[in-house]
């Protein structure tokens, strides 16, 4: 509580005027507003209508990527833009696209047409218990934590914004996320999300532009970056500019130094193990797919959010390159120096660089803007991890393992309960994340490590009708500890609990971690399958591609439509042009 | 498609209104607007943090002119509700309002 009562004290990071505030306040008239309309006014029909079964596909595309586009990433990405320079992009273009329409091209098929309410069920399906209990617990833990750090932020820019102390920032920002769960509804909770998207674009686009002419557009931003890090004393570590200024090879991301090593890295653990195993098997994503009208619509989903997702970077990770130059104590921090101040009232730290590019470029009324546009992210982030937790809890745990076979309106009590019970755990989190961030780091990363052999586990599972239900927990099982062993061993992925037998440390350690993870997991599953008895065939159907009728995987509606709204062309013009960014960064 | 039910002669329907997504995100866009336009014109201008440019009003005919578009989409193509839908069945993975029983 000492961390706290020192934090009362903190002036606020930025000074906002009227102008500000009535521009946030009347995002919440909307945010709210929504949400009294949408209990009020709104017959079955309509209700219906909206809430997402036959929602156009760019609103579930845009409610797909804004449930990602939380506090985590905006002010993470960010973070990293204003300490790693441009390679940051590797965890969109590398780490997101290509995932993205791995899910709607391949796997979408399977989840709806299996007509499985989560995830997890999913895997319950196909792989019985043992699985289903390792990925569901693992998956609503983590949902719990990270609502908390998206909380922990939100909060903390309530108190940079208002000068209030955290605990009460923290209160009256979970009383609205609860407040705005709670009344909006399943119609109001995509609207807010699609809405939140485009606040989002219209605080941050602003401060992009504005933070390039300061700089003087952006090869004055490369000059300057190039300057700084040449400037900059060794015992800083910072990246050499050559390596800030271009994605590949990506060396300042990894950690690696050998860039044939860094690309692997890259390209195998973050493109593929971590990042397939996030966007294709987070239940928070893949629950806004499932939710719409046909498997056209579930695939396009997710394909037409690769579309935006791709250029989110240049309003995320390039404002926290301007930071880096134009901020004075981002650069005093990037030159090794330890400035005091920031959201946090310890000490100015990467993740601050957002807040003090707006604080420093933005005029009061864009400022408002902008900060309504962070406050969205973070309220609709951690209302995405709390309503995906509360399905998870009530229907994969309390439904399948405490009380079954009560009525639904049981569950939907519980459901709600749940949404209660996850906003004050979420709150504990966050004054845990404020006094102990870095504990609050790994285990992100640790929970990171749960995702990795899930893909692994899914795909095979997929593929392969040999693969038996006890290789599906003892892959998952076996993957997970070895990822776990693996930042043991290494330099710092878990800090000094660390024991640095693995010369690798940084991002590159979180990819071993993750690449062992998986062949670990694919090696014992396919070795156990063959010695354990599977599943009868009958009981595959939709759950494995070899069992299951080509029809049921496809829309017979989609081929009358223009191309431009098919499933394989859109995705195909969605992976050149990601091609192509890759080229031209 | 809703858009294309909606072209469609003959079909019978409501049109989702207010409701509308388009209505709100263009509402919203334009109101933010009309106030950064103000600012931008009779408020401070803080042309030191801007390097010069008077940003507010700059975005605020920006989002005026997207406020706009998205209201005017949505007149030309208005989202039809069909006549006879089957009701919603509560979605679990959301944490609704209860909807009201029909009494008997």
């Amino acid at each position: 509580m000492t961390a706290l009562a020192r934090l009362q004290t903190a002036e606020t990071l930025i000074s906002a005027t009227v102008v500000d505030y009535v521009i946030i306040a009347l995002y919440f008239v909307f945010v709210l507003g929504i949400g009294v309309m949408a209990r009020r006014s709104i017959s079955d029909s309509i209700d219906f209508f909206l809430s997402g079964r036959s929602l156009p596909a760019w609103v579930t595309g845009l409610a797909f990527i804004s449930a990602n586009l939380g506090a985590v990433e905006i002010m993470g990405m960010s973070a990293n833009g204003a300490q790693l320079g441009i390679s940051t992009v590797h965890y969109f273009w590398v780490g997101a696209i290509p995932a993205m329409l791995f899910l709607g091209v391949v796997m979408m098929p399977f989840y709806y047409g299996s007509k499985v309410r989560s995830v997890p069920e999913f895997m319950f399906r196909r792989f019985g218990t043992g699985a289903h209990l390792v990925n569901a617990v693992s998956f609503a833990l983590a949902q719990l934590l990270i609502a908390g750090v998206n909380l922990y932020l939100l909060g903390s820019i309530v108190q940079a914004l208002l000068g209030w102390p955290l605990w009460v920032a923290l209160l009256v920002a979970a009383a609205i996320v609860l407040s705005y769960i709670t009344l909006g509804g399943l119609s109001a909770a995509i609207y807010n999300e699609v809405l939140q998207f485009f606040v989002i674009v219209a605080a941050l686009a602003p401060l992009t532009l504005i933070g390039l002419h300061r700089v003087g557009g952006y090869q004055g931003l490369k000059d300057k970056i190039a300057e700084l890090a040449a400037a900059a004393p060794a015992s800083a570590g910072v990246p050499p500019a050559s390596e800030q200024l271009q994605s590949w090879p990506g060396q300042a991301l990894s950690g690696f130094s050998s860039p044939f090593w860094s690309v692997v890295g890259i390209v195998f653990g973050l493109g593929f193990v971590l990042s397939f195993g996030y966007w294709t098997t987070n239940f928070v994503e893949v629950q806004r797919a499932m939710a719409s009208n046909s498997i056209s619509a579930a695939r396009k989903t997710p394909i037409i959010g690769a579309f935006p997702k791709m250029f989110v970077p240049f309003i995320v990770i390039v404002p926290g390159m301007i930071a880096g130059v134009l901020v004075n104590e981002i650069r005093q921090l990037k030159a090794g120096g330890s400035p005091a101040g920031g959201a946090s009232g310890q000490g100015v730290q990467y993740n601050d660089a957002l807040l003090l590019l707006m604080r420093d470029v933005l005029p009061n009324g864009l400022l408002g803007l902008a900060i309504a546009g962070l406050l969205a992210a973070f309220m609709a982030g951690m209302a995405a991890n709390i309503s995906a937790f509360n399905t998870v809890f009530s229907y994969d745990l309390w439904q399948r393992y405490i009380r079954k076979d009560h009525s639904d309106d049981y569950y939907l009590r519980i459901g709600r309960l749940a949404t209660v019970g996850a906003t004050v755990i979420a709150i504990f989190t966050a004054i845990v994340a404020s006094s102990f961030s870095n504990v609050m780091d790994y285990l992100q990363t640790l929970f990171g490590f749960f995702n990795a052999p899930l893909f692994a586990t899914f795909i095979l599972g997929m593929f392969w009708k040999r693969m038996t239900p006890t290789a599906g927990w003892v892959g998952l099982a076996s993957g997970t500890l070895s990822a776990v062993t693996v930042a043991l061993l290494s330099r710092d992925a878990f800090g000094s609990a660390s024991l640095g037998l693995l010369p690798i440390s940084g991002q590159g350690a979180a990819f071993l971690a993750a690449s062992t993870a998986f062949v670990v997991d694919i090696v014992l599953s396919v070795i156990v399958s063959l010695r354990t008895t599977p599943k009868p065939a009958s009981q595959l159907r939709g759950l494995v591609y070899s069992e299951t009728p080509k029809e049921d995987l496809v829309d017979p509606d989609e081929a009358a439509l223009p191309w431009f709204r098919r499933t394989i062309p859109l995705a195909s013009i969605a992976l050149v042009l990601v091609i192509a960014l890759n080229f031209a960064f | 498609m809703p858009s294309d039910t909606s072209q469609r002669p003959g079909r019978p329907g409501k049109t989702a209104g207010a409701f509308d997504i388009r209505n709100f995100i263009g509402a919203l866009l334009f109101l933010y607007g009309v106030l950064l336009t103000l600012v931008g014109l009779f408020g401070e201008q803080y042309l030191d943090r801007t390097g010069g440019v008077n940003a507010n009003l700059y975005a605020g005919l920006a989002l005026l002119l997207v406020g706009a578009v998205f209201m005017t989409w949505a007149r030309l193509r208005p989202i039809v509700v069909p006549p006879h839908v089957e009701p919603a069945p509560e979605d679990p993975t959301r944490p609704s309002p209860r909807r009201k029983q029909p009494r008997h």
